[in-house]
């Protein structure tokens, strides 16, 4: 499959999804079409590897849940982005599709806050289970005071 | 608290940092309360003994009896300071260093320093590297650990301040919050001579040392 057939694929099955040229190929999908197009780029276009998840505060904009998924055999690499909204933290969970996710989203809610539904074990991974706040939130004061050694 | 730039409108205005802050569930361990309170202070009856006393006395009032303690002073800290074990104990980057300067080349066994792999057994603390506020109750619990006489040495800009992550979320800002520090070694990192040399100085400490006990509470640091 060529990068070519993958994106008339995806104008085919999913008419709301903005699909920008380039490589990695940028996917724009709407937040209650994110699992579903998870799983379709799994398991027909191939891309088989998750790479990374990870999200971006666009501040009054709302955040951003970014995902980057490769077909290896094929070499298509897919970006996918959603937007979950101004003042919203909540969005559909990858980890039924792809295992891997479950740690990056865990991170993701560590760092930013959002609240992935469907995930068996939304807990926090890095800071301790006190931790008052996601720090990577632009909002967030990063001197924060955090006794009892700040 | 408003950001001002000279003589512009304020450009930045950065919210204040919420102070709604739980207390840290580590401290709810009851075993963790129960250790520090133990290490706080000495048990009650942990005394010398009458007759003990009743000598050391002696030995102050009698004309010429300080060369006595002097001289034992004296004695005891060369022995202290000839054998300061340190305990292996590495944080970050720094620990490669100081690795370095267990090894071969620089050698602080000549010195009498032995990284010997149990707090139990040590005397010296190198604090290397990068302490976040997670680890900060380990490094407590591990410096409780080592029996009196005991002795810190804060390594590299991390353990000093912060260093580079001074104005991240969870790095402590300078070890000294956490334990007493009796030697800062700056660098980031220090090579092993830098280490060394601290440890140079350490020593030169320790002869000057005047009676085990308690140490001094770290100072608490506004800023």
């Amino acid at each position: 499959m060529t990068a070519d057939e993958a994106r008339t694929l995806i104008a085919e099955s999913f008419s709301d999804t903005k699909v920008e040229s380039g490589v990695p190929m940028v996917v724009s999908v709407p937040v209650d079409q994110w699992a579903p197009f998870a799983d379709f780029a799994k398991t027909t276009l191939g891309c088989r590897f998750f790479s990374f998840l990870t999200a971006v505060d666009w501040k009054e904009q709302g955040l951003e849940v970014v995902c980057k998924i490769d077909n290896l055999d094929d070499n298509v690499s897919l970006l996918m982005k959603t937007r979950l909204g101004p003042a919203a933290a909540e969005c559909p969970s990858l980890t039924p599709v792809y295992a891997g996710a479950n740690w990056m989203e865990r991170e993701c809610y560590d760092m930013f806050g959002i609240r992935f539904d469907g995930h068996p074990d939304l807990r926090r991974i890095l800071l301790g289970d006190d931790w008052v706040g996601h720090p990577l939130l632009k909002s967030y004061a990063v001197d924060t005071p955090h006794p009892p050694y700040r | 608290m408003v950001l001002r730039v000279q003589g512009a409108h304020p450009r930045v205005a950065i919210k204040g940092p919420v102070p709604e802050i739980p207390v840290p569930v580590w401290r709810n361990f009851k075993d963790l309360q129960e250790w520090e309170e133990l290490h706080q202070k000495r048990p009650e009856g942990d005394k010398h003994s009458a007759l003990f006393e009743s000598v050391t006395e002696g030995i102050h009032n009698f004309p010429g009896g300080f060369l006595v303690t002097t001289v034992a002073d004296g004695f005891f800290n060369w022995a202290r300071k000839s054998s300061v074990w340190p305990v292996t104990f590495g944080l970050a980057c720094c620990a490669i260093e100081m690795m370095a300067t267990f090894a071969s080349r620089f050698d602080v066994e000549r010195l009498g320093m032995v990284p010997w792999a149990s707090p139990r057994h040590s005397d010296l603390m190198i604090v290397s590297g990068t302490v976040t506020i997670k680890m900060a109750p380990m490094l407590k619990r591990i410096y409780d650990q080592m029996p009196d006489p005991k002795w810190a040495v804060s390594m590299g800009s991390c353990a000093n301040s912060g260093g580079p992550f001074r104005h991240g979320y969870h790095v402590v800002k300078g070890v000294d919050r956490v334990i007493p520090v009796d030697v800062y070694v700056p660098g980031c990192p220090p090579p092993p001579e830098s280490l060394l040399n601290g440890l140079l100085l350490l020593q030169e400490q320790i002869a000057h040392f005047r009676r085990t006990g308690e140490r001094a509470a770290p100072n608490p640091k506004e800023d």
